[in-house]
């Protein structure tokens, strides 16, 4: 199977690879996948308190090619976008950006939950109603 | 840049042997006659060299050439031992044994014979990836007629005890069939000495061309007869009828007889090359296992787990130029790791993190030492990307974790 440049690109220079602090309460931690299933992703946010958008984001991936590609686009989404907005990333964009084949589409699936859960727990963090795009985390 | 490209994928295929090649041309213009054409000098030549092809693959297996009979590939052959016995001996019963890591050729076939009213026993092996023998004993029933267990595995390449699994159905009168496709032609194999009464292997993973295989059928004590899977001109004794591939037989019988001559020279060689891959991996990274017997191993072959890296990410690395391969599930299109590695008892993570390394007898050192290099940095390139990693060097017990489900 060869990939597209744009996969390429993404797994030879991951962007935004790292840790975020997780004890800060503006960081939300998404961990989704499993190690038996064959990829496991953790994406952070970091959420600006004044301006309530997203100022960094990290992730790490355990996965093939196309699910480190789909995070490392993830995180170079999330940056400067509000929660709102990010809630609004579908894994079809991802897809359609990275020309990733039908085989692929559940890393694209993966990325969109890991966004939802990393939300999901800033809000938890925040005593915010979780929103209910954000709820749907998890279930695919 | 362009690197120079380095095959370690030999257990797939191999490249066919130039000095193969040279003797498969003239079968393909010179001599472009049917081997079944009995009246003209064309024919005569073509039968001629399939004649001697025969001698030269019997002489590497030591068996009587009247007892190989050429196929189109191992596949076929496996398809026709299985299917061939389970017709012919139905009278006498209708079970099978096999081994739960065999080749799909196999498996996919045992799954047929279920559907066509055979019964199949499909036996899990050890952590070593070994048939238990004591299990295979008391699998044997009074309608068993073939046990089919394969000389050494393709993924792991983990051999079994041939001779004694031989006795086992020798003191029960079952006959044994042994898919042989990853030994013959890299290790001494001689089926009669075993006790093996029919044996698939093919000529593209020992250096001859693709498209022609062989089963080889026991003649005398017992006389083993397969029913035809293909009907038609009555070839090969009746039993896989055709147009024999004449230069492609040519191909494996140069291939066979360069492999008797060369075999002791090239393990020897393969197996330090790749104790030094093994040991070189091992030695440079943290928590990489090795999958299947060490002692009872194809001399060419290791299988390794890089743990919490995944096997399809890690083979992106150095994809480009370096060719092996993994049992992970993104490699397949099933989505599911190597059932083949599951087999052996690892979890699921191991197998999805597994590379399988197969040298062959144009791997130079150099390749190897390149291949290291490339393996460590990869290793490290997806470690640090992967949080599984980083959970494990904090500590955090990964089994532990309550994964969402996927």
């Amino acid at each position: 199977m060869a990939y597209s440049d744009k996969v390429l690109d993404h797994f030879k220079n991951p962007r935004n690879v790292g840790t975020l602090d997780k004890s800060k309460n503006n960081v939300g931690t998404g961990l989704v996948g499993a190690p038996e299933c064959g990829d496991v992703m953790r994406l952070q946010i970091e959420v600006d308190d004044e301006t309530g958008t997203i100022k960094d984001a990290k992730f790490k991936t355990f996965g093939c090619g196309s699910a480190i590609a789909s995070s490392s686009l993830a995180t170079e989404w999330l940056k400067g976008k509000s929660v709102d907005e990010a809630l609004e990333i579908d894994n079809m964009d991802i897809v359609e950006e990275l020309a990733l084949p039908p085989v692929k589409i559940h890393c694209s699936v993966l990325a969109e939950d890991a966004i939802k859960s990393a939300i999901a727990d800033y809000q938890q963090k925040n005593g915010i109603a979780v929103s209910e795009k954000a709820q749907a985390s998890g279930h695919h | 840049m362009n690197k120079k490209l380095i095959y370690l994928d030999n257990n797939a295929t191999t490249p066919c042997d130039p000095r193969v090649v040279e003797a498969m041309v003239p079968y393909f213009y010179q001599h472009p006659g049917n081997a079944a054409s009995r009246n003209h000098p064309f024919g005569w030549a073509a039968e001629e060299a399939v004649d001697y092809a025969r001698e030269q693959i019997a002489n590497l297996i030591h068996v009587d050439p009247k007892e190989i009979i050429f196929t189109s590939g191992a596949t076929e052959s496996d398809n026709l031992a299985i299917k061939g016995v389970f017709e012919m001996y139905s009278r006498k019963g209708n079970h099978i044994i096999t081994l739960t890591t065999e080749h799909k050729a196999v498996l996919d076939t045992c799954q047929k014979i279920e559907k066509m009213g055979g019964e199949v026993t499909y036996l899990e092996v050890d952590r070593e990836g070994r048939v238990n023998l004591d299990d295979l004993e008391a699998a044997i029933k009074d309608n068993t007629i073939l046990v089919s267990i394969m000389w050494a595995n393709n993924e792991t390449g983990v051999i079994q005890d041939m001779k004694a699994i031989g006795d086992i159905c020798a003191r029960h009168g079952v006959l044994l069939m042994s898919d042989a496709t990853q030994v013959v032609g890299k290790i001494p194999v001689n089926p009669k000495e075993v006790g093996i009464h029919l044996m698939a292997f093919t000529g593209h993973k020992m250096y001859g061309p693709k498209g022609v295989g062989a089963l080889f059928v026991n003649r005398k004590k017992p006389r083993v007869k397969v029913t035809a899977q293909l009907d038609g001109g009555g070839h090969e004794r009746g039993m896989r009828s055709g147009t024999l591939n004449v230069p492609g037989i040519v191909g494996f019988g140069k291939a066979a007889e360069i492999a008797a001559q060369e075999m002791e020279k090239d393990t020897e060689r393969l197996s330090k090359l790749r104790d030094k891959l093994e040991k070189a991996l091992c030695e440079r990274l943290e928590e990489v296992y090795i999958n299947g017997s060490v002692e009872h191993r194809m001399p060419h072959v290791t299988n390794l787990s890089f743990k919490h890296v995944e096997g399809e990410g890690l083979m992106m690395t150095f994809n480009q130029n370096i060719a092996v391969s993994s049992g992970s599930a993104c490699t397949s299109a099933s989505l599911e790791p190597s059932y083949v590695l599951i087999a052996l008892g690892l979890g699921d993570d191991l197998a999805h993190s597994s590379i399988r390394f197969s040298l062959g007898r144009f791997t130079t050192e150099e390749e190897v030492d390149d291949a290291i290099e490339a393996l460590v940095q990869g290793v490290n390139h997806m470690r640090d990307l992967s949080p599984i990693w980083e959970m494990y060097k904090e500590g955090v017990d990964i089994d532990s974790i309550e994964w969402a489900e996927h």
